[in-house]
């Protein structure tokens, strides 16, 4: 396993934002959390990354205890995240806003540079390297987002929300490069609302729902699960609600 | 926009040392070569606060605190102690990178930002000057005065060339250093930390750390421009060194030439050196030269944000992305 997170809490207030929550990405996978708008999702990425302290919960990575370290180490340690709402350094290029990242791994400026074209390549950017980053369109800064974290070389990205606003070509596109991620060496673990998009690529899904863990497996066992159902479609929609009270509790006023 | 991580030419800094060296031999006047000192010294003081304040974008409003620490401790370690002057500019480096070490772990370790970091950068200046002027030590409100003993050996040169020679060696290293930052993993991480510190920690970067690096050097900087200005008028008192005046001096002159670029702050030193002559020429009005000062920086700001240097770049078509 190398992400294993166990019993993770976070409170905001009276908010338990995440209950509970445990879950675990194998090596060399493609893995998925979703669930409703609300549900806890970034919370519980910025909880993994050490962006937020917890209030309860383990977080193993590599086999190490990494709970409560700092941001950077985790970074450095191999688990490297991206930002729902993009966080480009606006005012520098494509090309160095990749280097900063590539600098993580080469000191040497000849290297970090040569290792930043190189992951601008891989994810279709290396046409607009000398654009500042704050000209770019919003599928520019989500690709942004990714190869900036790429070129870290981490072993495990973190993608929060990387398709969102993208047009279904564009989609396509980052789909292609998401697999070729993984078949690098890369393990992903994503959110992600474009359902199409989670069902082809991921190997294992993991659904959030008020905070709480409330199904996991394949993309076929997730879609047929009666929580998952409701969580998304609300109690009543299907015909065996009876059944259905006793699962997650996901009522919808 | 302007790239802040692509290297200035070799030759362009190559013709501003030639010109910088021939400039007291073409202009020999002491007018001129105190022009040209005051014109370096503050090209020199003004990299210290860009180094923080533009690569790393660390705006601080008491850049003055390293500077007027600078001052003392080279008088102080002359007076009192006997040092040689010279010796007073690696001392005046540790003092202001003291200074600034300890005002960065306390303001970053409280998670001090922007605004909040500038005030509170102004608030340790003037507690050192109030620090200063109370106590006997460093000479109380009448400040210090260095005996006239004019020898190269004791950083006092009867001639002004010398110490023209002095701070360009100084500024020559400054401009080495911002450029150095250009090239470096350190400047790319600094500039990741100015546009964004989320996404730099998220990258791997240490910011605490990188952001007390910066602030130590820059610190190290401003303490050797003020041994300099110890040595040059051969008189400090609390209100000279640690003035609220001279740390906007600094952020002025890298702002107006160009904030986070190599040569911005010897734009800028070049104008206000050149705009205080000027009125101290031609007029008898007191701080004249500080209010066009002012009022040109009304003027850059509204139409060259980006500071005097982007007039050299204009020129230069923006790359066109493809759509």
């Amino acid at each position: 396993m190398m992400l294993q997170v166990t019993g993770l809490t976070k409170i905001f207030g009276g908010l338990r934002a995440v209950d509970n929550a445990s879950l675990g990405v194998d090596e060399g996978r493609i893995v998925a959390l979703i669930g409703p708008n609300g549900a806890g999702k970034t919370t519980l990425f910025a909880c993994i990354a050490g962006f937020l302290p917890l209030n309860a919960g383990r977080v193993e990575f590599l086999g190490r205890d990494i709970t409560g370290l700092p941001v950077h180490e985790i970074a450095r340690a191999g688990m490297v995240r991206t930002f729902q709402i993009t966080q480009p350094f606006a005012k520098l290029t494509v090309h160095e806003n990749i280097a900063v990242g590539a600098y993580q791994k080469f000191s040497n400026r000849a290297q970090a540079w040569a290792h930043a074209q190189a992951i601008a390549e891989q994810v279709g950017m290396a046409h607009m390297l000398a654009q500042p980053a704050s000209e770019l369109t919003v599928a520019g800064r989500k690709r942004l987002e990714l190869a900036r974290a790429l070129a870290t070389s981490p072993r495990l990205l973190l993608l929060d929300e990387v398709m969102a606003g993208l047009n279904p070509s564009e989609i396509l596109e980052i789909i292609a490069i998401i697999r070729q991620i993984r078949d690098n060496g890369v393990t992903v673990l994503l959110i992600e609302h474009v359902m199409h998009a989670v069902m082809s690529l991921s190997d294992h899904i993991h659904v959030l729902s008020y905070g709480k863990i409330i199904a996991e497996g394949s993309p076929q066992q997730v879609v047929s699960n009666q929580a998952v159902v409701e969580a998304y479609l609300g109690r009543g929609s299907t015909a065996n609600d009876a059944e259905a009270d006793a699962a997650a509790g996901a009522t919808h006023a | 926009m302007t790239s802040t991580l692509k290297p200035v030419p070799w030759a362009l800094h190559l013709t501003v040392l030639a010109i910088a060296v021939v400039f007291p031999f073409v202009f020999p006047s002491s007018f001129m070569v105190n022009f040209g000192v005051m014109a370096l010294f503050y090209a020199f003081i003004g990299q210290s606060w860009n180094i923080s304040g533009g690569f790393a974008g660390q705006l601080s409003f008491g850049h003055v605190a390293f500077f007027g620490v600078g001052a003392y401790a080279s008088t102080i370690m002359q007076l009192r102690f006997g040092w040689s002057p010279w010796l007073g500019l690696p001392v005046s480096a540790l003092a202001g990178a003291l200074v600034g070490g300890v005002i960065a772990v306390l303001s970053f370790r409280a998670g001090l930002k922007g605004s909040y970091f500038a005030l509170i950068t102004l608030a340790f200046a003037e507690v050192l000057r109030i620090v200063t002027n109370s106590v006997s030590f460093t000479g109380g409100g009448l400040g210090l005065l260095i005996p006239m003993k004019a020898s190269a050996t004791n950083f006092q040169f009867a001639e002004r060339i010398g110490f023209y020679f002095v701070i360009l060696m100084l500024a020559a290293l400054s401009v080495a250093l911002a450029e150095w930052l250009r090239r470096s993993r350190f400047g790319a991480q600094l500039a990741a930390i100015r546009e964004n510190e989320d996404s730099a920690k998220a990258l791997g970067i240490n910011v605490f750390r990188e952001k007390v690096k910066v602030m130590l050097i820059s610190g190290a900087i401003s303490g050797m421009g003020g041994c300099f200005f110890a040595q040059y008028f051969l008189y400090i008192d609390p209100l000279v060194v640690f003035g609220v005046d001279k740390s906007v001096e600094m952020l002025l002159v890298s702002m107006i030439g160009g904030a986070g670029t190599v040569y911005g702050p010897l734009v800028g030193a070049l104008l206000l050196a050149s705009i205080s002559d000027i009125t101290r020429v031609l007029t008898q009005v007191q701080g004249l030269s500080l209010v066009l000062y002012g009022s040109l920086l009304v003027v850059i700001i509204a139409y060259l944000p980006n500071g005097l240097i982007d007039l050299f770049k204009r020129r230069r078509k923006p790359a066109g992305g493809q759509a």
